[in-house]
């Protein structure tokens, strides 16, 4: 396999980005990590995973759909679509990978979002395999092996070297064009790491959640239960969950008065906030119990109903250690499992 | 700060009713120059004006906000200029922790009598402002004019 | 304390004071608790926890409880009393439908700042004359007690419950707390280094909106920034100037009603330090219009619905001097 040693890596993003823009995790503090725009000289994070997930590449939180402008009684409309740039994304984690498989169900599929679509043309992602994964992972649950994560190009690190696999046709062209950078190594090590990784997997705590009791035929079994009230008891309806979810897709769109024109812009939505999907009428989902099944409805039962049996969560463990209150889908699946 | 001698300020007059706007007024009667940068908004009372009023008036483009209402003591409605005391004070305060420049904010009380200080005060007020520059700290970048 | 908790609560169920018990419930590792209300003696057995890494006030959740039927027993931790009470004061909590016990405060232990000395897998936090003895899917790590401080008891006000039915434990003191220090540390920067310092933080706000709502002072039935017509984009990191705007406005709002609980800060996902904000502002009413403390009683007028004739004019901001 091709690889390069640890302590080269930065001459690698250098060359990286001096062809297109890369991004890569950095700590912004210790243990906290963002994805940054590389710039010389930054070290990539250590950290598991990043706080916030890696959707906002294809799926910003806030992203500009068109213009109007408006005088007398004529509106211009903008269109202020353009082409993206190519970038990388450096150090993807496999549940991350596997949100954009999710995503890409939602929004490549017709009618096509040209937005998302654009930037996943654009878009190299360049993953990272985990090797020391924290008791909140239950990737494997969905059928994720974080050892051999997907995306175009997979890196594993043996601590001392990183391995590149390419797997798409992007990939391919991507490890190319870094050829110069990669010498033929000795994967004995990597191999031993992996055992490794997988061995500690296998004994997570959440390792045993079963996903059995959910799917796109369980509607009945779940949404009238009892367990709602008391799982909901305690949500305070913030986003933080859907926020920092790499599969949450909802989004509302809005426009903003400039005082001398209107701009439509698009943003995340969080079906725990009082006004989503609110129509001339109000909002359907009137109290917080329904708004927090919506969303572990829509994971466990509505998303697999309408896409082959996917579940629409991928196990990063991102909403249990940000929920203010942690209450979380683990909680959740275990609470409705049937036995 | 790049020094830009044309730059003209716009400046915001959150005028209560009762007073200042009046003062406002009888300075035009009276004929006195004061820039035409102010605009002046007309609330009843200076009470009226919610701290978001001042922060949208920045993002909406101004650069200085000014709030001028009755004296202590004469109040129409007796004491609402001495709320609109504490509550701009801290929220001046607040700008102020964040970085905002301090000298974006003011307030003045300007009675109906006071024609002249209304006048004297724009002045000095846009001078003030001229002397900052534009405002970019607490500017929304999608109102700018481009 | 934990244990001597639920026998209390089993012997108040059982008589009759009470008929439900608003405390945390355990999670699947030691430090993810929830909130929650348990009705019977074997829900309270099996689930009920109060250790060293039970943060959350419950205080905003009486609000509701205390409009249902009968009596709920409520355990109060000193900070939790202020925002109790001021919540009475406010005639938001129903004071005959609460039992309140006041239970010794913090120092509680913030998980966040165990992983952020890069230990993971945790499965289990013991406190062993104040080493933290952590056990993790990769063996067993030790950390100093005080190094995992929570950010709200770091900077402790008030060991004293305000208000309580019975008090388990010794009653404490108002505390001489350095709580100011990093505000005063921001007062004295330049202009364009505190600009620098809330822009750097600010700009990691996600608009989660978690602040405004787990926050025992926001209790708006319906939020300024949920009000379509206000034309915010409430949920949008659209702008820097929004960030700004929710944080002025919402530290604002609660100005003068804020008991400084530091749920705000605790909650954040992005870890901003929020707290400052309403400090700030506590700071500012303490110097200039008097010392007073949120939640510390129930009749007193608050700051900013109360004024004085020879209150200072606001040009002392400006009078603070160059930049």
């Amino acid at each position: 396999m091709l690889k390069i040693a640890a302590s080269r890596l930065n001459e690698l993003f250098d060359a990286i980005a001096e062809k297109q823009t890369l991004y890569i995790p950095v700590d912004r503090e210790p243990n906290t990590a963002e994805y940054k725009k590389y710039e010389s000289g930054m070290t990539m994070s250590s950290a598991l995973n990043t706080v916030r997930s890696a959707k906002d590449f294809f799926f910003p939180q806030t992203e500009n759909l068109a213009e109007f402008k408006v005088e007398g009684k004529s509106i211009e409309v903008k269109d202020i679509r353009q082409e993206n740039e190519d970038f990388v994304v450096f150090g993807v984690r496999a549940c991350d990978a596997r949100s954009f498989s999710i995503l890409d169900k939602v929004f490549l599929s017709e009618p096509v979002d040209s937005f998302y679509k654009n930037r996943r043309d654009h878009g190299t992602i360049v993953t990272m395999a985990c090797t020391k994964p924290a008791e909140t992972c239950f990737c494997t649950v969905f059928g994720i092996d974080p050892t051999v994560p997907e995306g175009d190009v997979s890196v594993f690190s043996d601590g001392e070297n990183y391995f590149f696999l390419d797997r798409t046709e992007k990939g391919t062209e991507f490890v190319k064009s870094v050829e110069n950078f990669l010498e033929e190594g000795d994967a004995a090590k990597l191999a031993q790491v992996q055992e490794q990784a997988r061995s500690v997997i296998k004994k997570l705590p959440l390792a045993g959640l079963s996903t059995d009791s959910f799917g796109g035929d369980k509607l009945n079994e779940h949404f009238n239960s009892e367990k709602w009230a008391e799982l909901s008891e305690a949500c305070i309806g913030c986003g933080t969950c859907t926020f920092v979810c790499p599969t949450c897709q909802c989004y509302d769109i809005r426009d903003f008065d400039t005082g001398h024109g209107i701009k439509r812009f698009r943003c995340w939505d969080s079906c725990m906030y009082s006004d989503f999907t609110k129509m001339a009428h109000g909002n359907p989902r009137t109290s917080q119990l329904e708004r927090f099944r919506q969303r572990f409805m829509h994971k466990l039962v509505y998303f697999p109903a309408n896409n082959d049996g996917e579940f629409g969560c991928v196990g990063c463990g991102r909403c249990l250690a940000k929920c203010p209150i942690s209450m979380n889908i683990v909680k959740v699946m275990k609470a409705l499992e049937v036995k | 700060m790049q020094v830009n001698n044309d730059f003209q300020p716009v400046i915001v007059a959150f005028c209560c009713n009762w007073c200042s706007y009046a003062g406002a007024d009888l300075s035009g009667t009276n004929r006195l120059n004061y820039p035409a940068n102010v605009k002046i908004i007309r609330v009843p009372c200076s009470c009226r004006v919610n701290p978001m009023f001042i922060l949208r008036a920045f993002q909406k483009g101004a650069d200085g906000v000014i709030i001028c209402g009755c004296h202590p003591g004469d109040c129409h409605y007796t004491s609402g200029n001495y709320y609109t005391r504490r509550r701009i004070t801290l929220l001046y305060s607040m700008l102020d922790f964040l970085g905002i420049e301090r000298n974006r904010t003011r307030l003045e009380w300007v009675s109906a009598a006071e024609g002249a200080k209304f006048a004297a005060v724009m002045n000095s007020f846009v001078d003030e402002v001229k002397k900052l520059g534009p405002n970019r700290r607490l500017e929304d970048l999608r109102c700018r004019k481009q | 304390m934990q244990e001597a908790m639920i026998k209390r609560a089993k012997e108040l169920l059982a008589d009759g004071t009470v008929n439900r018990v608003m405390g945390w419930k355990k999670g699947e590792f030691a430090y993810d608790i929830t909130p929650a209300v348990f009705d019977t003696a074997e829900e309270l057995e099996q689930d009920f926890v109060c250790d060293d890494l039970t943060q959350a006030n419950v205080s905003k959740y009486l609000i509701k409880e205390s409009r249902k039927e009968g009596r709920i027993l409520a355990f109060l931790k000193p900070c939790d009393t202020y925002s109790f009470n001021q919540l009475i004061k406010e005639h938001r909590i129903i004071r005959e439908n609460v039992y309140v016990i006041g239970i010794p405060g913090g120092p509680k232990i913030d998980v966040e700042k165990i992983k952020a000395k890069g230990i993971t897998g945790i499965l289990s936090v013991k406190n062993e004359d104040y080493t933290l003895k952590i056990e993790t899917i990769y063996g067993t790590e030790t950390m100093p007690f005080y190094e995992a401080i929570s950010g709200k008891c770091e900077s402790c006000k008030s060991k004293k419950h305000v208000v309580y039915d019975e008090l388990m434990g010794e009653e404490g003191d108002v505390l001489d707390s350095n709580r100011f220090d990093m505000v005063e540390k921001l007062e004295n920067m330049t202009a364009q280094e505190r600009y620098d310092f809330w822009r750097g933080e600010l700009s990691k706000c996600i608009r989660c909106n978690a602040c405004r709502n787990v926050c025992p002072a926001c209790t708006c039935e319906s939020c300024v920034f949920d009000n379509p017509a206000s034309g915010i984009s409430q949920k949008a990191a659209a702008d820097s100037f929004e960030e700004n705007m929710f944080h002025i406005i919402r530290a604002f709002h609660v100005a003068g009603r804020c008991t400084d609980c530091g749920e705000c800060s605790r909650v954040c996902p992005q870890n901003i330090p929020l707290h400052l904000l309403n400090r700030k502002f506590i700071k500012d009413i303490n110097s200039l219009y008097g010392e007073y403390q949120a939640g510390a009683d129930t009749t007193s007028r608050a700051p900013l619905t109360d004024y004085k004739a020879d209150d200072c004019e606001p040009s002392v901001v400006h009078e603070r001097g160059a930049e």
